[in-house]
């Protein structure tokens, strides 16, 4: 199904006559992640791995709780992305509060809240993290290609990216109740209605966001047609891919049943419902890694890996519902004459076609009705056990939770986004190394390449502590002897 | 919401001479200690204040910050001399390469490059010891919240008797 890199850098055979490098933790990436590469004598790359914290604390901290409790104590999981973890948490706990299909309008709010989310979230990605990459150079100036450098060199841009995040909180806001620890998920549909104020203060901002939003699609479209032998080929690796499709095989973010494609395009798996998850998708520990690799349990660990987020969903679906992200879907596959797109700078224009479909979407709810309405909870029978798919902005996202007699949590397991996308990652970043690093002298400029490439996945490593002096940036080199030759620290101060 | 034109240009004629943001996770030990000054804070009897939780400083902040005479951030910190540090801050254009989120400082850089009017800002810090998810606040951390609410008073009652 999925194809390795030419050379196996996952493990070297003679890892202790190599000298190290590492790059800990990942600039602009949330929580700890860290590269190592051993390196010879030579330069010469013989290893690359990215290890991340994944903080697998968090089932046991939910065990326990108040079923109930659970979408609103899931928010505090990821200063990035709680609304994902609220709404796919209470997906998982519709069936155990007895909702097997929730109300028409709870279900439009619930999706309103979640293309607000894939909004804000894309909008921040593109505008604050990368763009300043793909706009400066990889080899710019380390302060140059942060927030601040872009806010200097393209102003409009930067405040583009703020307000279309802003717009995409306020939608959030407006469905949840509050800017942050929103309560307006709840198992069995949503607890909060749209007033018809609400409603109209968002439709008069969209005409604005969407013409920034088609603008973004156009910049990214424009960076890659510019130069094809960057955006074609760094970071290139081969591989299946999984989402969530629509009933009518369209892209949902929302809601779905699982598909699997492989690197070609071939359909694998299909239509398989939320609930039979863990019947198709098994997850590998590896000793070098706190993070496991999912694999299709038909295919093996070592081809039934996969990538999942924006790039893996604009091709797993066969079409999009909104007719203008459905035409720069069709403008992106013309880009390679219909062939599977796998390059890892495409996820960056990907991600800004889902920006315009959310836009989209969010106008086709806001103007229709029922959105106002105010029939919000279904009830029924009471299960013991439910699970929730969502699409968050980075990949897939499972939670799988069972409830005792007591109504508390007595098993939850979570697969997030950036965990399907390990050994992706892992796999981008030896293709940089060889490409790249391979027999030369390592300089910051050509370490940012392998930021520049998980970058490109937006992995989120779920860790919401900023505390001060928590996350410094540290290099270093190591030599044949194991001794530290030198090393590079930058004190991030906050993180 | 204020609309988009706004939004970028004066911000609310309504919004609150003083903005207090709390900063911090409060299920992750003593990186709660931001939201619960902000609490203690916020449940006194001010005039001129506006009250405003977050997990992280994000770009879309900077839009809060239009039109304040003072913002003070709350938030926990490592290396912080006990009970807790403030500081008076200056916009930074060259901060937070390492994460989605930003420092006080870098957000007052967005809003600097945005061209917003800058307020005074002060941090003030109050030390931590846990930071591990579903850890309670330590007891270190409860008494210098004590102190650190305190202080937070006499500022915010110094400001608004400078705004009567």
């Amino acid at each position: 199904m999925t194809e390795s890199s030419n050379r196996n850098l996952e493990t070297a055979s003679d890892a202790d006559k190599l000298r190290r490098v590492a790059i800990d933790p990942v600039s602009r990436v949330e929580g700890h992640g860290k590269v190592t590469l051993l390196l010879d004598e030579n330069n010469r790359v013989h290893q690359a791995r990215l290890h991340i914290v994944e903080f697998r604390g968090f089932e046991r901290f939910i065990q326990g709780r108040p079923y109930w409790e659970v979408p609103v104590m899931v928010q505090r999981l990821c200063g990035i992305c709680p609304v994902s973890h609220h709404l796919a948490a209470s997906k998982a706990l519709d069936g155990v509060a007895g909702a097997g299909t929730i109300p028409p309008t709870a279900e439009k709010l619930r999706r309103l809240m979640h293309y607000g989310q894939i909004l804000q979230s894309h909008a921040l990605h593109f505008f604050h993290l990368s763009s300043p990459d793909l706009l400066f150079g990889f080899d710019s100036e380390t302060t140059r290609r942060n927030i601040a450098g872009l806010a200097s060199a393209h102003p409009e841009l930067a405040k583009q990216g703020v307000l279309l995040r802003r717009f995409g909180q306020e939608v959030i806001r407006v469905t949840s109740g509050k800017r942050i620890h929103g309560t307006g998920a709840i198992p069995g549909g949503m607890n909060k209605a749209l007033s018809m104020d609400e409603r109209e203060s968002l439709l008069s901002e969209l005409p604005q966001i969407l013409a920034w939003s088609r603008n973004a699609v156009d910049l990214i479209r424009k960076l890659h047609e510019s130069d094809p032998a960057l955006y074609d080929h760094f970071g290139l690796f081969r591989s299946g891919m999984l989402s969530l499709v629509g009933a009518q095989g369209e892209l949902d973010l929302y809601d779905g049943t699982l598909r699997a494609r492989d690197a070609d395009g071939r359909i694998l798996l299909d239509g398989i419902l939320p609930e039979h998850y863990g019947t198709h998708i098994l997850e590998e520990v590896r000793p070098w890694s706190y993070m496991k690799f999912p694999f299709l349990k038909q295919f093996g660990p070592e081809s039934g890996w996969y990538k999942v987020g924006p790039l893996a969903r604009i091709q797993n679906c066969d079409f999009i519902s909104t007719p203008l992200a459905e035409q720069a879907r069709m403008e992106f596959m013309a880009y390679r004459n219909g062939a599977i797109r796998h390059e890892p700078l495409a996820y960056h224009w990907a991600r800004m076609i889902e920006l315009l479909h959310a836009v989209e979407v969010i106008q086709q709810l806001l103007s229709g009705d029922d959105i106002l309405g105010t029939d919000l909870i279904a009830h029924g029978v009471r299960q013991r056990e439910g699970v929730g798919i969502i699409e968050a902005p980075r990949g897939t996202l499972i939670h799988h939770y069972r409830v005792d007699d007591n109504d508390l949590i007595s098993m939850c397991n979570l697969i997030v986004s950036t965990t399907h996308n390990n050994q992706a990652m892992n796999e981008a970043i030896r293709r940089v190394a060889l490409d790249y690093l391979d027999g030369r002298e390592i300089t910051e400029g050509l370490l940012n390449r392998i930021e520049v490439a998980i970058r490109a996945f937006d992995p989120c490593l779920s860790c919401a502590t900023h505390a001060l002096g928590k996350m410094p940036l540290e290099v270093e080199l190591v030599d044949v002897e194991g001794r530290q030759v030198s090393s590079l620290y930058r004190d991030a101060e906050f993180a | 919401m204020p609309n988009l034109h706004d939004a970028v240009t004066e911000g609310s004629k309504l919004t609150a001479p003083i903005l207090v943001i709390g900063i911090g996770n409060e299920s992750r030990g003593d990186d709660a200690l931001g939201p619960f000054l902000l609490r203690r804070l916020a449940a006194m009897d001010w005039r001129d204040c506006e009250f405003l939780e977050v997990y992280q400083l994000q770009i879309e902040h900077a839009l809060d910050l239009q039109g304040r005479n003072l913002v003070l951030f709350l938030d926990a910190g490592i290396q912080t001399s006990a009970p807790f540090s403030c500081e008076t801050i200056l916009p930074d254009s060259s901060d937070s390469p390492f994460s989605h989120a930003l420092t006080p400082q870098a957000l007052l850089g967005v809003c600097k490059r945005l061209g917003f009017s800058l307020p005074e800002a002060q941090v003030i810090c109050v030390r931590g010891a846990q930071f591990e998810l579903g850890a309670p606040l330590s007891g270190a951390a409860e008494t210098a919240l004590e102190d650190a609410c305190l202080y937070a008073v006499s500022i915010l009652k110094i400001r608004q008797n400078l705004l009567a």
